[in-house]
């Protein structure tokens, strides 16, 4: 037992000592004591080694104690229903890099599935069981994007469990500021102290509870020290007041806007420029609006741009940034700064009285649409302004909808982020019908979980039309990678007419039919499972 | 007898698994995707038609009401045993999400089934009629034995004299003379037909490599090997218990004629090991109302996991019958009154201080052990310098896990487990210190296996 227990009655206590000296040497240079010396001395020695192996052994006793660990902390969430346990356990088994690769076969990937099922049960506020929680943890640290659901799952106990083994340090990094518990925001002083004397990412950690709670107090709290804190220590001070961003809030950005570092006078501008009745929304709206007229001079009205002739020092003082990157013109670049920090209500007072859509709909005379339109696109983002977004992403099925057209791929997915989730999944769905899944991807990422019918019919449809059309399913494995994960395993019952082989038509790439049956089985199989584990979960 | 109220869970399953990359390959097919016309039916039967890379499906059917755990048969051409269909087939079935629903078996699988009674039948016909003929030549098997004792008594002799010369010239010289002596002696102990002192002396090669206090574990084991000599060369003096003790400790084969002992037998742990010849499967078994602790030995060829699979947390009715030996806890398997069953209970505990004395004591009919199955009352996993040990709740007494215990991922499943309060451990305490093996957490709770 590693020498901590003490063997007891032994008859000499250095006996045994002796007889592993005389072992060790031989009995030709050392006779034991006791031993008669000669050729039967190491079959004495033996009998008696032997004897007081059988007696150190029998005599062991239990070593101390030594310090104990705090307890975990009691985990008041009800524990997983059986059932759930046990998958949990069996997605656990199913761990990345032990052997496969290939082709996917008809299986479900075990694997992608933990994120939505992690997302559930954290929903429906059950408790791991302990036993778990090492291959939890173990999971969490070979892949960051489940780091946060694991760990809110695994909940206290895995950061207990991190603190004593260094493998599942991150669990003490991943938790808000760094496993410290953050004091009550009643408690001043506590707050007080912490703010004054904590590391940066504990202050961070503060700043961002308090303001997510008390956004007035935040800034107060922040405004205590602002004048002393490091340049880059402002920066990310100042994005925390991006949540719960208000009128209130002016003052303090105004005398941000005046601030040593660009970079913080910048963040101030962005944030002032989301507030639409902010005195410098005002501003950024009168240079805007000077920079575009509808002419009426044609045979249909145009919208004429001219961009301006100069970044002049009132212009920086708002945050405009006078240096325009490589390989662009100057007049263009601050052009789509006023624009874009201008409140979208500028333009319908300015234009004529035209809605949001009237005015997207207008043409752009001498190749300015571009750059106009992306300025909105950016604008409509920032003000999260869903009127101006719809306008702006025109109907799903237009032409230019599916094409590289005025707003790209990445804006039209943010613009689209602006709307509501039905209106968002309607829109997708119509894009997917009209223009197939080719460009679809990016937009599908920002719809919400699981896919609502018409847009779950749609992505089905479009798999099915590029099956028919011959090409190969692995032109497709990101849409369909998605649709595993996404479509609502409700609807697994309709994709059964699509497991089959179906038969090879002439211009179809060769045994593409029973891939794309194997896919499809794949996808409903999968789709099964998610229904059983919410099941499992209780959350049908 | 049926089995659809027993469903077994897939740590169950996953145990029946020959090795890691079959417990993944399975859990992937644990899933409806590529299985048609599955189903089972109440005499504990499983089949179903799994789609693999060929345009025909594998026709798989596990029958898992045989007493001596489940049987399999499936028409892929794997080598591994169970395959990874048979696995995946029993986990669908194991996750009761009606993907197997109870059906009539189809013929193919009803053949197997078929097949499998009639070879059950006919065994069972032959044992009775070889047992009451008993052994054809009395007088030749007792020469046999004769020569063979002969045989062990020369290598005990010759292993005597081996052990005589290293301790006059000295322990300090093994650490250069290296493996290969030892390795030769095993040898010899092999023709001698001794195969215990065999793995004994392998053993005893290996100590010079293994770290800091290697003289004094070298001593001590050179010292009990004397003493099994001795024992054996002596053993018309021994008492009987000890006698046979020494006779199985040295590798006679005996078999288990102990008087059938039935109880309800709790599976308290089951664990494997692996040479590059044998797999052994250890399964230590908790008798409800005997209170008696035993040891069941299953061996599978190399690379395949033994045919017995007892999954820890099952209760069997079923009767054992001892192997001879003092003290010796092997027992033999016999007769499966009802199928496994999951039961509520737990072995009783006792304190680490308990624990130590009951390894001491049993040191007295076999001083050989290395350790004794223990069950642990409100116990602390708590860290110690770089080590754990299982610490008291309601003393300031602890155990010492041995370092293989420290190296394992069970150990971390013990500490979470626990998160610092009271559980109960049953494992393995000896003078090495600890194994755990399975743990209960303080409240109420299922078995959690460890290793």
């Amino acid at each position: 037992m590693n020498g901590t227990p003490t063997p007891v009655d032994a008859p000499a206590p250095n006996a045994w000592e002796e007889l592993v000296t005389a072992a060790l040497l031989g009995t030709e240079r050392r006779t034991p004591p006791g031993c008669p010396p000669g050729p039967e001395a190491p079959a004495a020695l033996l009998d008696a080694a032997a004897a007081e192996t059988v007696r150190r052994r029998a005599g062991l006793r239990p070593g101390r104690a030594a310090a104990r660990v705090e307890p975990a902390a009691e985990d008041p969430r009800p524990p997983l229903p059986t059932a759930a346990a046990r998958r949990l356990a069996m997605l656990l088994t199913d761990r990345p890099g032990t052997g496969g690769g290939g082709r996917r076969g008809t299986a479900p990937d075990l694997m992608e599935l933990l994120p939505q099922w992690l997302a559930t049960a954290n929903t429906q506020g059950f408790a791991p069981p302990p036993e778990l929680l090492p291959a939890l943890l173990d999971a969490a640290r070979g892949r960051t994007d489940l780091r946060q659901a694991a760990l809110a799952f695994a909940g206290a106990r895995a950061v207990w469990l991190a603190r004593l083994n260094p493998d599942w340090r991150f669990a003490l990094r991943a938790a808000p500021g760094g496993g410290m518990a953050l004091p009550h925001l009643e408690d001043t002083d506590r707050i007080r102290q912490l703010w004054e004397e904590g590391l940066f990412a504990e202050r961070v950690a503060l700043l961002s509870a308090i303001r997510a709670r008390e956004p007035a107090a935040a800034r107060e709290l922040l405004a205590t020290t602002w004048a002393t804190e490091r340049a880059e220590d402002r920066l990310m001070f100042l994005d925390s007041l991006r949540t719960g961003l208000a009128a209130d809030d002016e003052p303090f950005l105004e005398q941000a806007l005046t601030d040593r570092s660009r970079n913080v006078r910048a963040t101030a501008a962005e944030l002032l420029s989301s507030l639409p009745g902010s005195a410098l929304a005002a501003r950024m709206a009168v240079r805007a609006g000077a920079c575009v007229a509808v002419d009426h001079t044609g045979s249909t009205p145009t919208l004429l741009v001219e961009a301006p002739h100069e970044c002049d020092a009132g212009m920086e003082g708002d945050g405009v940034v006078a240096k325009a990157p490589a390989g662009r013109g100057e007049r263009s670049w601050w052009f789509g700064q006023l624009v874009e920090a201008a409140p979208l209500a500028t333009w319908p007072a300015r234009l004529g009285r035209r809605t949001p859509q009237e005015i997207v709909a207008l043409p752009v005379a001498d190749d300015w649409q571009a750059e106009l339109h992306a300025a909105w696109c950016r604008a409509a983002v920032r003000q999260r302004n869903a009127a101006w977004a719809r306008a702006l992403l025109a109907a799903p099925a237009a032409p230019e909808a599916g094409g590289p057209g005025a707003v790209s791929l990445a804006e039209r997915s943010k613009l689209l982020g602006t709307l509501g989730g039905a209106e968002r999944a309607d829109w997708v769905a119509g894009f997917i019908s009209a223009h197939g899944l080719s460009e679809a991807f990016q937009l599908l990422g920002v719809c919400a979980v699981p896919w609502s019918e018409p847009l779950g019919r749609a992505v089905v449809d479009a798999l099915n039309i590029a099956r028919d059309a011959g090409s190969y399913p692995w032109s497709f494995s990101g849409v369909m990678g998605l649709a595993e994960r996404c479509l609502d395993p409700s609807e697994a019952s309709r994709l059964d007419g699509l497991m089959a082989v179906p038969d090879e038509t002439e211009d179809a790439s060769p045994g593409a039919g029973g891939y794309w049956a194997e896919a499809f089985q794949r996808l409903v199989s999968t789709l099964r499972l998610r229904a059983a584990m919410a099941e499992e979960l209780g959350a049908v | 007898m049926t089995q659809q109220g027993v469903r077994w869970s897939a740590d169950q399953v996953l145990s029946l698994a020959p090795d890691a990359a079959s417990r993944k390959a399975g859990s992937k097919l644990g899933a409806a995707g590529p299985w048609s016309e599955a189903g089972s039916c109440g005499e504990g039967t499983v089949w179903g038609l799994c789609k693999g890379s060929g345009s025909k499906p594998y026709q798989t059917v596990v029958d898992i009401a045989d007493a001596s755990g489940p049987a399999y048969k499936c028409s892929c051409p794997s080598r591994k045993f169970p395959c990874k269909h048979a696995l995946g087939l029993l986990l669908l079935w194991a996750g009761g999400d009606g993907a197997v629903p109870p059906g009539q078996p189809p013929e193919w699988a009803e053949q197997w089934m078929e097949g499998r009674r009639k070879r059950a039948e006919d065994k069972r016909t032959a044992e009775t009629a070889g047992s009451s003929s008993g052994s054809a030549d009395p007088e030749a098997a007792r020469r046999r034995a004769e020569r063979r004792a002969e045989r062990i008594t020369a290598g005990a002799t010759e292993l005597e004299q081996r052990l005589a010369d290293l301790l006059r010239g000295g322990l300090a010289g093994a650490e250069q003379t290296g493996y290969g002596q030892w390795e030769e002696t095993a040898a010899r102990m092999v023709d001698a037909q001794a195969s215990g002192l065999a793995a004994r002396v392998r053993e005893l090669g290996s100590i010079p490599a293994s770290g800091p206090g290697w003289p004094v574990r070298l001593l001590e084991e050179c010292a009990l090997l004397h003493l099994l000599d001795q024992g054996w060369l002596h053993r018309e003096g021994l008492p009987d218990g000890l006698a046979s003790t020494v006779r199985s400790r040295i590798g006679l084969p005996a078999s288990a004629d102990g008087p059938p002992v039935r109880d309800r037998w709790l599976v308290l742990a089951q664990y494997d090991t692996a040479d590059s010849r044998l797999t052994t499967r250890r399964a230590w078994l908790y008798g409800a109302e005997s209170d008696r602790t035993v040891l069941l030995l299953s061996y599978g060829a190399a690379g395949r996991a033994p045919d017995l699979a007892l999954p820890v947390g099952l209760v069997l009715d079923a009767e054992v019958s001892a192997y001879p030996g003092a003290g010796q806890p092997r027992v033999a398997l016999g007769e499966q009154f009802t199928q496994p069953v999951p039961a509520p209970i737990r072995p009783p505990g006792v304190t680490t201080a308990q624990a130590a004395a009951r390894y001491g004591k049993a040191l007295r009919d076999d001083p050989w052990l290395d350790s004794v199955p223990v069950t642990l009352d409100r116990v602390v996993p708590t860290p110690d310098g770089d080590s754990w040990q299982l610490a008291d709740a309601d003393g300031d007494t602890a155990l010492p896990l041995t370092p293989a215990a420290r190296a394992r991922p069970g150990l971390w499943r013990l500490v979470s487990l626990s998160g610092g309060a009271p559980v109960t451990v049953f494992g393995e305490c000896g003078h090495r210190g600890f194994t755990p093996l399975t743990a209960w957490p303080e409240g109420a709770g299922e078995a959690v296996p460890l290793c």
